[in-house]
């Protein structure tokens, strides 16, 4: 069972002298902390400084309202990027946006930004997409920085080597009047994934296994660096993935050492630094890794090699299983609360413990969000429905891309046909299903298989299921019609 | 800020691990542009039998007898006694707004989710970690007294049960300072106006390329 921290991690854990921390073996986040320090308060807290201030319609018009009233300004608007992205309609935009809510809020933040001078992807930039995805895709967010966004998959970003974590509304306002914020260190956690993934298991497989063994809390308080060979392995998007629901685990942020791989990944593009500047970066960027030696308040290691594709079963992401597995039974589990929350579960999600994996049908299948948006990830599953057909009892199967430039990548690529010839919808960029503020959600009783990070009750709708799984996973759940294991498909001789 | 410095109040029982903020409030609340007005969607899904939007006048829904906020030995509770891992997932200071704005001045958990926890005290709202055993039995003892009050003194950093009996907690100085003043942090860190230019500078010197501005 997944060990529970509660916040009274030890003073001598968070704190060493300046010294000490110049001459001892730091970890990454380490690193990025002392980087950033303004100053140490008495009391154990420091002040830290804001490098990248990404901003979308949802957490953002209370702060902006609450700068206004205090009659104050952004510190720094040229350190701002905003861009709806939880609101916007899928379909056709040309109309604007039907819900007149929601179009307010939309509206707010064009109308906030316009008045301080912040540089925004409007809602019709061929830019626009999800914040998650096009601060790495911009190079509006790279290694060595600290990024904030009143978002909590604002983790994502880690895996470029950043210090990324989500903040409330309050600390949305208290960076836009200031440029920092008042954090406590958080303890170190290294989470290592030792060993080659198979083929047909991604980053997604990984995230949830990984949440599966410590918990939904199993990372609270602490800081995730994802190490090991797998880690290593995996491109820069599927980092992304991993870092993205570090959150999941309970871990405001996640983070991933740069290599070769970060800064290939980070060249060239558009906010990114260029010429001299640029091999400046690059060398500091370099020292972006634990030292040998340090030391981590806590160590996970799972094999990689061993992990099978996932499908969740619950209303927490750390109800999952393999997909050759079966829904766990309430009456094996000894502890009272825990079996209280599996029975609730299972209630709502329609399900009986002891159930196959397999026999599970989903009515929607939605490929997407900022876990699982991005080029790649349309590729995998692309690779799997090509020349197939989504399965009759499949009412509904979409694909949203993660940003304007990944659709617009994925039709150069030709991947909008493969989808729409099997019979799914090709959509505009955006949050979508992922939390159904939009149009695009589940009916009650409706069941998904989401690429997306979370399974909560009515999260994709009022009494909708989410089933959350890998964009291949989800591909080959719209064709077959129900979960199979994506290492068993064939479709790689067709690709 | 609100400022909190003693409260005594009615102690609802939520009986669930990983209440999630999508659960607090409903992400079709989260539309609005203000700051108040959600109490009435505190919990949505579980407290009505039907669907709410945003707009619709709460008198005219039909509550979910079953949902403990619904019952009648509940009503006006401010202390909310949760179970592990209370408020995980978005970092919706909206769920706090929501809790707030119902009149929960207090939450009592094993533990919460980091962001949650951080934005309680933003707004006035006291989470307390308490270890897993002295919840059980706040859990038994609540359910078995109807009336059933705490005093909550964050002076001092002690609840005071019905009998009496006092229990510590911990709460960090700077929070703990900030909510019994009801301190402005941001008017706090504009004290340290100098030190963030002087740490601008200096960044700018070492790293040039973290003040490109976007445009
Ligand atoms: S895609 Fe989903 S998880 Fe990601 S930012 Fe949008 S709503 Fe949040």
């Amino acid at each position: 069972m997944a060990e529970k921290f509660g916040y009274d991690i030890p003073f001598h854990r968070q704190y060493h002298s300046y010294t000490e921390q110049s001459m001892a073996p730091q970890t990454l986040y380490d690193k990025l902390w002392a980087a950033h320090e303004v100053r140490r308060n008495e009391d154990g807290t420091s002040l830290i400084y804001i490098d990248r201030h990404l901003v979308h319609e949802v957490t953002s018009p209370q702060a902006f309202e609450g700068l206004r009233l205090a009659g104050r300004r952004p510190w720094r608007a040229g350190a701002i990027l905003a861009v709806p992205d939880h609101n916007v309609p899928t379909t056709d935009r040309r109309a604007g946006i039907a819900d007149p809510v929601s179009r307010l809020q939309v509206e707010t933040l064009d109308r906030n930004c316009a008045e301080y001078g912040i540089t925004e992807f409007t809602m019709n930039d061929p830019r626009q997409g999800i914040v998650h995805v096009i601060g790495p895709e911009e190079g509006a967010t790279l290694p060595g920085m600290t990024v904030v966004c009143g978002d909590s998959h604002t983790s994502t970003h880690g895996a470029l080597g950043a210090l990324a974590f989500g903040i409330g509304t309050s600390e949305v306002e208290h960076v836009l009047a200031t440029q920092c914020l008042v954090m406590k260190k958080s303890a170190n956690m290294r989470v290592e994934l030792a060993g080659r993934p198979q083929p047909g298991v991604s980053a997604k497989d990984l995230i949830l296994a990984v949440i599966g063994e410590i918990g939904t809390a199993g990372g609270t308080g602490h800081a995730i660096e994802f190490a090991g060979e797998a880690v290593q392995a995996l491109s820069v998007e599927g980092r992304m993935t991993l870092c993205n629901m570090a959150i999941e685990a309970g871990a405001r942020a996640g983070m991933v050492a740069v290599d070769d791989k970060t800064i290939e990944y980070v060249r060239g593009r558009p906010y990114a630094p260029k010429g001299d500047l640029w091999e400046r970066a690059v060398a500091a960027w370099r020292e972006l890794h634990s030292d040998p030696g340090a030391v981590f308040d806590r160590e996970v290691r799972l094999d990689a090699a061993r992990i099978a594709p996932q499908v969740t079963w619950g209303t927490s992401p750390e109800m999952v299983v393999d997909v050759n597995g079966r829904v766990p039974r309430p009456e094996d589990e000894p502890d009272p609360v825990r079996r209280q929350g599996m029975e609730r579960a299972l209630e709502y999600m329609g399900l009986a413990g002891g159930m196959a994996i397999g026999d599970i049908r989903p009515d929607k299948v939605f490929i997407g969000s900022c876990t699982n948006a991005r080029i790649e990830d349309l590729r995998a599953a692309a690779a799997v429905v090509r020349g197939h057909r989504v399965a009759d009892n499949i009412r509904l199967a979409m694909v949203v891309p993660g940003s304007g430039l990944v659709k617009r990548q994925a039709e150069a690529e030709g991947l909008d046909r493969i989808f729409q010839e099997a019979g799914f919808q090709w959509r505009e960029p955006g949050c979508s299903m992922c939390l159904a503020m939009n149009a695009d959600r589940l009916e009650p009783g409706e069941r998904c298989a989401s690429t997306s990070n979370r399974n909560f009750e009515g999260r994709q709708g009022a009494g909708g299921r989410t089933h959350l799984v890998s964009p291949a996973m989800a591909a080959a759940a719209a064709v077959a019609g129900r979960f199979v294991d994506v290492r068993e498909w064939d479709y790689r001789r067709e690709w | 800020m609100e400022r909190f410095v003693r409260h005594e109040g009615l102690v609802v029982p939520l009986d669930r691990a990983n209440v999630d903020t999508d659960a607090i409030i409903p992400k079709q609340f989260l539309k609005s542009v203000q700051r108040t007005g959600f109490g009435p969607n505190l919990f949505d899904e579980w407290r009505y039998l039907d669907h709410g939007e945003p707009g619709m006048d709460p008198r005219s829904r039909r509550p979910n007898p079953d949902f403990v906020l619904n019952q009648p030995r509940y009503q006006g509770a401010s202390i909310l006694l949760a179970r592990d891992n209370f408020g995980c997932g978005s970092s919706r200071e909206h769920a706090v707004w929501a809790l707030q704005d119902y009149g929960i001045r207090v939450v009592i958990a094993p533990s919460f989710a980091d962001i949650f926890y951080n934005n309680c005290f933003k707004n006035g709202v006291l989470p307390i970690v308490l270890d897993a055993a002295t919840v059980d039995r706040l859990f038994e003892e609540v359910q078995a007294q109807p009336g059933y009050r705490l005093q909550v003194d964050l002076e001092r950093q002690r609840i005071t049960l019905p009998s009496g009996e006092e229990i510590a907690f911990e709460i960090d100085a700077f929070r703990r300072h900030c909510l019994l003043q009801g301190l402005d942090e941001i008017g706090l860190t504009l004290q340290h106006a100098d030190e963030i230019r002087a740490y601008e500078e200096r960044r700018r010197r070492e790293a040039p390329w973290l003040f490109a501005e976007l445009s």
